[in-house]
């Protein structure tokens, strides 16, 4: 059952992310990536309870290293995609 | 204790609605900025509800991973320079398929005895995020010049592919049989680096932009599958959005080279084409203080850059340029390549910070039908991404390739360093057509004698 339900949400999701990300124009493709870089590290939320929860000790270390990563992933991610966006002027 | 596990899973919901938001919001140039901080909201706002979850009961190694993490961002988007964006997404595409294979790997060495569903999404996070890993590793070495960018094949490549893919699929069926056994995830993850590295090794420099969406895409795709394996919904919503969007690039960046996908990751197999087509007509270099009296009197300029503009660093010339061309009464715009650069949407964003206003920038299909109109194109450090070749000459390796048509425009002027052909190795007419002329030499110096004779 539970399958079947997260496949549900996973074939919903990406229709949602195929119209969305169509409708980005070529000049904001470099952003996009690491924008999509940054909501990428959202692997660190499924981190958090393998490193600060009751595991064993490999289990920890693993969850730790990863929240670890995945933090480099979303934060580096948004500023570096805020630091280009900010490039982008109007006349 | 409170339960706040429907509280979080709320929160989630509300999450997952900021990130689809934000990425609607990327959308335009004008709002994308916005767009972004509301899908960092949406990431803050998640990671501050999980931290809530009964089962976290220690914070030290939590809060020191953060901080660490955070400072080593931190100091990544200070420092790149947008040169080598490519490079640090090719890293951070990287960082998160290793991030997702450690939650894989914790999940299924875990005391819990787990059901065979949960055992199987873990195995294919623990492959995709290793692929994504050590490929994205390749690539940036590749990117950054650390290994040779032509494609690296060697004899039996194929077959070594087919043997691993094998062992792999092995792995998973002896994993499913014996859950416990710890040797087998060892053994599949060593298989699965060893994977992402055969994958990209063959793929030359100049399909970099479709590997680096690819990898883009299987960093979301680890997500996704983590988010299977902890049975978490917004990891499976947030890495579903990143695997459409790295798709749905690579998908355009085939589409501007005219290759399918399994072209692109197989060409290195196949053998050279070599076209003993003969171009008719003579090369006829220009003066930069000709190409001065010729500017002077257009009316409308259309600049066509390439990466060797970005290697000759002469984008912000180019923008003095332009500011001069137009204070002479020219309008002046941009025409890109989607494939123009090593990532998609490289060279908008350098032309970006040297200051040219996104509405100037044109994409391929807006330009190519009112390009007669253009007195001048002047095409700086390109050269396959306005090869005629790929409309009129049949049997060229390109042919079929969408180009911007810059020979049609009344003029046309190619800075370029010397005769070498382009990244795909193929002779370009456009040099030798009446309308074009060569300005041999350094973009960046050539533009700076063209602004100086303005000055005058």
């Amino acid at each position: 059952m539970i399958a079947s339900y997260l496949l549900f949400i996973l074939v919903l999701s990406v229709f949602v992310g195929f119209e969305l990300i169509r409708k980005v124009p070529a000049t904001l493709h470099t952003p996009l990536m690491s924008g999509a870089n940054a909501i990428s590290g959202i692997t660190v939320i499924g981190a958090l309870a393998l490193a600060g929860g009751e595991q064993t000790e490999l289990a920890t270390w693993l969850g730790a290293a990863s929240v670890l990563l995945a933090t480099i992933n979303v934060v580096g991610g948004y500023m570096v995609t805020d630091r280009m966006l900010a490039m982008f002027k109007s006349r | 204790m409170f339960d706040y596990s429907v509280l979080i899973n709320f929160v989630y919901v509300l999450a997952a609605t900021l990130f689809i938001f934000g990425l609607k919001l990327l959308g335009h140039p004008a709002t994308a900025r916005k767009g972004n901080l509301l899908s960092s909201v949406a990431m803050l706002i998640a990671v501050v509800i999980t931290l809530f979850s009964k089962e976290i009961i220690s914070f030290e190694l939590i809060i020191a991973s953060i901080v660490v993490g955070s400072l080593i961002g931190l100091y990544a988007a200070k420092k790149v320079e947008m040169t080598s964006m490519p490079e640090l997404v090719s890293l951070f595409n990287g960082i998160g398929g290793l991030a997702s294979l450690a939650v894989a790997y914790a999940t299924i060495a875990s005391d819990q005895t787990l059901s065979t569903f949960v055992i199987i999404v873990s195995f294919i996070a623990l492959l995709i995020g290793a692929i994504t890993f050590s490929g994205s590793v390749i690539a940036w070495a590749k990117l950054s010049e650390r290994i040779i960018g032509r494609p690296i094949v060697f004899k039996g490549q194929v077959v070594t592919n087919i043997a691993v893919v094998i062992a792999i699929v092995l792995c998973g069926v002896s994993l499913v049989n014996n859950p416990t056994d710890s040797t087998i995830p060892y053994i599949a993850l060593g298989l699965a680096i060893v994977m992402g590295v055969l994958i990209v090794l063959p793929i030359g420099g100049a399909d970099m932009p479709v590997v680096i969406s690819l990898l883009n895409s299987y960093s979301g795709l680890a997500a996704c599958a983590a988010g299977f394996a902890l049975s978490n919904n917004l990891l499976i919503v947030a890495g579903a959005l990143v695997g459409a969007s790295g798709i749905i690039l690579t998908n355009i960046m085939c589409k501007a080279m005219n290759r399918s996908l399994v072209n692109v990751l197989t060409s290195g197999f196949q053998p050279v084409v070599t076209n003993d087509i003969k171009i008719e007509g003579e090369i006829k270099p220009l003066s930069a203080e000709d190409a001065y009296y010729v500017l002077e009197a257009a009316q409308n300029v259309l600049v066509i850059p390439g990466y060797g503009m970005a290697v000759a660093q002469a984008q912000h010339v180019m923008k003095e340029l332009q500011e001069l061309l137009e204070n002479n009464g020219a309008e002046v715009g941009y025409a890109i390549h989607p494939v123009a650069g090593r990532m998609p949407g490289h060279m908008n964003v350098l032309l970006a910070e040297a200051d040219v206003s996104y509405e100037q920038l044109f994409e391929m299909d807006e330009v190519n039908p009112r390009i007669e109109a253009y007195d001048v194109a002047i095409v700086i450090g390109a050269n396959d991404v306005v090869n005629p070749a790929a409309r009129e000459l049949k049997g060229s390796p390109i042919y079929g390739m969408p180009v911007i048509n810059a020979d049609l425009a009344k003029n046309v002027f190619v800075l370029k360093r010397g005769m070498s052909s382009g990244f795909a190795g193929v002779d370009n007419p456009l040099f030798f057509k009446q309308n074009c002329r060569m300005i041999f030499g350094d973009a960046k110096e050539t533009l700076s004698n063209l602004v100086r004779q303005f000055a005058d």
